[in-house]
């Protein structure tokens, strides 16, 4: 286990959790907020991979994929409440959890229809494909680290509205109490239409981000979505914070556990052991729920 | 402050029992016995403890100081489940009854519930007679009988705070903890109803907690005033009005 | 015959009605291509599944997004005892994936039932998908691309049937009608469940736990037997799967096929058992259907359950008043998730 290997896993599970908590920040905004389970948010992912896709593909400038995935998932999570999920607010979980699947055969019946079923590799911005030496015989992607140093922006501007503006100081509120917003006479519908706008969004910041890195293909949202669950349940519903802490714990278990666990076991990947790292995950998820609802990061239980 | 008059044993008996909400004290340090012929009520302000206290009676909450006693047994912290198996047996101060499922049913149910047929448990309903007929019983009791085909949800208020009672009569328990029935009641029905806990408490160990005050002293054999968690005054309604501590406390308003 | 349970038939009528409907199964091989002798196989497969779940869901009112786990461990089950070239007698394939769904579902009934509602959803949410890591990373069961298994051999006492050696249109027939025994056996065992004393009790459980608790019952108890009998049935359901498909792949203990089990549901309505039966039949008929106007199937597949949720609150049951008497609760799905 050179220490060369050891960092770029660490660098490369610091990547993945905060791409997951792009996508997990927005899924439990949605839930604490508007009390709704949306599974289509690993779809908002893939669309936003695949905006990026299309905006590099006729521009050929990656830089401008990134706002316009913003701009589009602001617009579609505007539109998605608007027209949809206002209608699902008072609805049992059991409709909300079919009405979001719906979403999910719909959403990829369109991209095959708008762009097909092909994978498309999405090139890294000719800047940004080197490497970045960090030790003496180490040295790491630089679109890698941009990825983080973006991620961490995103991050931080999304901590930032939270805490400091009037929008987000309601938000946070609703997400520890949604009856607060219409006893405080607040207009409701503005609050879930931004709330559903911002998680859409950072969902599609994030897909764009990871289009370079993975490619575009379908399903690829499908993955990242049960995980992003796991890390909204340990974190907490309701809590970007512990949504934060928990995505890295969860990027830093997978990417560790992925590299190293055959190490352990001795057995060739592809043993049994090689299913531990996401047994671990779930396992941790279930031992949350049932010990410790409200997470273990804060978050209104 | 056990009230101790010698005479007949305590059915279900607490010591010290306290219930502690983080650092708030919900229930301090109440000891109080309930016997058979003896119905016994608590009073108190609102937030006072009373259905926190009644909780812990019946296994809903666990104590976290002090024990619970079932005919000298040691039952602390026993499930609800498991207390009422053993015989004490709770009605609900908001109704909380089957809406959906017909009189009859809410109540065979509940007879269903302690006597437990496993050998039979794949037996229909109707062929199970036993349980019918001590549901019938039960119904008979309370004054129900002839609404046994009826829709729960579509009873009337008061027909539904009975209904309540006779799931608890239909355990044939030995101890009834009644929380606060008379709620929403109109006078006549309240009438009905003192009447009909002074015949239970022939039979049952009877605790009883109610806000209206002329009807806990028309009814009552024993009080208990609890205040902030903590039983002030344990006495006969006599002894309990002429209490000072009682009088300025809580009654001062209303005496 | 006439069911106490409000999940069953309600009146001569209806059981007469269901009979009429298995009589007309069993004899549409006689009269349908075969092509159609496997789409309605797989539509009573996907009953069976949904029948399995209706338990949980409209019995105990128990919505759980990971009962798919268990159809799949089946078919798993299947395929480790009889991988492709070395098959085994459907006398032990069957039971042998019955019980490993059954020990599967007590373990992760006995750690999700400990929570409710939302939390049981992600409960049971987890543990259907460490099922699917187990088969998806690893080896075991060919990995992400699954494997071919050998069919379980029709054998009772001594005979064996085997499907090629009959003419070409009828060698979809025994697996066809070893489905239908299965899936009639599957709804009277049910009934009989549901009209019992445990039926009732889960009955009392779905509308107001709390007060079963109180009045005595020991609910976890009821709620864990009625998990385990679903797993169970839910596993026959995986070893007919294999049996018609010879093929497992990750996809069979996947979150969707719970989510799927679910939507079936819901097409045919929570009010009634029977109606997880006509929403699978739905399902797969919806599947059909979108494949003769358009190859966008899936397309089609989510604008009707789109729509199926938003607008059919009761499902197709709903639809039917004749066929069930005016129960004195009267209409509406009641919260099946508190």
């Amino acid at each position: 286990m050179s220490i060369a290997i050891f960092l770029s896993q660490i660098l490369n599970g610091l990547q993945y959790g905060l791409l997951l908590f792009l996508i997990a920040s927005g899924l439990t905004l949605i839930f604490g907020v508007l009390g709704v389970i949306n599974l289509a948010h690993g779809s908002l992912f893939m669309i936003g991979a695949y905006v990026a896709f299309l905006v590099v593909k006729a521009s050929g400038s990656l830089w401008l994929a990134l706002p316009a995935c913003v701009v589009v998932g602001l617009a579609l999570g505007a539109l998605l409440e608007r027209f949809l999920f206002r209608y699902f607010y008072n609805r049992e979980h059991l409709d909300q959890v079919l009405v979001t699947f719906a979403l999910i055969l719909i959403f990829e019946e369109l991209r095959s229809l708008l762009v097909g079923n092909d994978f498309h590799s999405v090139p890294v911005p000719a800047a940004l494909d080197f490497s970045v030496p960090i030790t003496a015989g180490f040295s790491y992607a630089a679109y890698r680290l941009v990825v983080i140093g973006v991620c961490l922006a995103l991050a931080a501007a999304l901590f930032w509205w939270i805490e400091r503006t009037k929008m987000g100081a309601i938000v946070r509120a609703a997400a520890e109490k949604p009856e607060m917003v219409d006893v405080l006479g607040i207009d409701a519908r503005r609050v879930h239409m931004t709330v559903f706008a911002v998680g859409a969004a950072l969902a599609l910041a994030a897909g764009g981000l990871a289009a370079p890195l993975t490619s575009v293909y379908p399903n690829m949202g499908d993955g990242l979505l049960i995980v992003s669950f796991v890390v909204v349940v340990i974190g907490g519903f309701g809590s970007v914070s512990g949504a934060f802490w928990a995505a890295l714990l969860v990027g830093l278990i997978d990417t560790l556990g992925k590299a190293y666990g055959s190490a352990f076991s001795g057995a060739a990947a592809g043993g049994l052991a090689a299913a531990l790292p996401a047994m671990s995950i779930y396992m941790v998820m279930i031992l949350v729920l049932v010990l410790r609802p409200s997470g273990l990061f804060g978050g209104r239980s | 402050m056990t009230g101790s008059r010698g005479g007949p044993a305590a059915v279900l008996a607490t010591e010290g029992l306290t219930k502690y909400f983080g650092r708030l004290a919900a229930v301090r340090d109440v000891t109080l016995a309930l016997r058979v012929n003896a119905l016994h009520a608590v009073i108190g302000p609102n937030g006072a403890g009373k259905s926190t206290f009644v909780d812990l009676l019946s296994g809903r909450l666990r104590p976290s100081q002090g024990r619970v006693l079932l005919e000298g047994r040691d039952v602390s912290g026993a499930p609800a489940w498991r207390m009422a198996r053993l015989g004490v047996a709770r009605s609900f101060q908001r109704t909380n009854i089957f809406k959906p499922l017909s009189v009859l049913e809410n109540v065979r149910l509940a007879a269903q519930a302690v006597r437990l047929p496993i050998a039979r448990l794949l037996s229909t309903p109707p062929r199970q007679t036993a349980l019918i007929e001590a549901a019938r019983r039960a119904l008979e009791r309370v004054g129900l009988a002839d609404a046994e085909q009826r829709v729960a949800g579509a009873l009337s208020h008061g027909a539904q705070r009975q209904l309540e009672i006779a799931m608890t009569l239909a355990t044939e328990p030995k101890v009834l903890l009644l929380d606060e029935p008379l709620a929403g009641m109109g006078p006549e029905e309240s009438e009905r109803m003192a009447a009909l806990l002074k015949s239970l408490a022939r039979e049952h160990a009877v605790l009883l907690i109610e806000h209206d005050m002329d009807f806990v002293f028309k009814v009552a054999d024993q009080m208990t005033v609890l205040v902030e968690g903590a039983a002030l005054a344990t006495g006969s309604p006599a002894e309990v009005r002429a209490n000072k501590a009682v009088q300025t406390a809580y009654l001062g308003a209303q005496a | 015959m006439i069911g106490r349970n409000r999940l069953l038939p309600q009146t001569s009528a209806g059981w007469a009605a269901l009979a009429a409907g298995a009589v007309a199964l069993a004899l549409l091989p006689l009269f349908a291509p075969a092509y159609y002798v496997g789409l309605v196989t797989t539509a009573m497969i996907a009953a069976m599944l949904a029948l399995s779940l209706h338990l949980l869901v409209g019995g105990a009112g128990l919505v759980s997004l990971g009962h798919g786990a268990f159809y799949g461990l089946a078919a798993y089950t299947v395929f480790l005892m009889s991988p492709e070239g070395a098959p085994r007698p459907i006398w032990q394939t069957l039971p042998a994936a019955m019980l490993v769904a059954g020990l599967a579902a007590l373990v992760v009934g006995a750690l999700s039932l400990r929570t409710k509602g939302f939390f049981f959803l992600m409960v049971t949410l987890a543990c259907g998908q460490m099922i699917f890591a187990i088969f998806h990373d690893t080896r075991l069961g060919g990995g992400a691309d699954g494997a071919y298994l050998a069919k379980p051999l029709l054998s009772m006492f001594g005979f064996t049937l085997d499907p090629l050696s009959l003419p070409r249109a009828e060698r979809g027939w025994p697996v066809y009608y070893i489905a239908l025994v299965q899936l009639t056996a599957t709804y009277l065992a049910l009934a009989l469940l549901l009209r019992s004393l445990f039926g009732s009790v889960l009955e009392g459980i779905r509308v107001n736990e709390s007060r079963m608790e109180a009045m005595g019952f020991n609910t976890g108890r009821y709620k864990l037997a009625a998990f385990v009998i679903a797993g169970v049935l839910a596993g026959a359901a995986g070893h007919m799967w294999s049996l018609y498909s010879g093929f497992v792949n990750p996809e069979v203990v996947g979150w969707r096929q719970s989510a799927e089990a679910l939507l079936m549901i819901l097409l045919g309505g929570i009010g009634a058992l029977v109606g997880a039966v006509v929403g699978a039949f739905a399902f797969v008929a919806l599947g059909e259907i979108a494949q003769m106007i358009t190859s966008r199937q899936l397309l089609v597949e989510g604008l009707a359950i789109l729509a199926a949720v938003v607008l059919l609150r009761d499902g197709f049951m709903g639809l039917k008043p004749p066929w069930r008497a005016r129960s004195p609760r009267g209409g509406g799905r009641e919260s099946a998730l508190r």
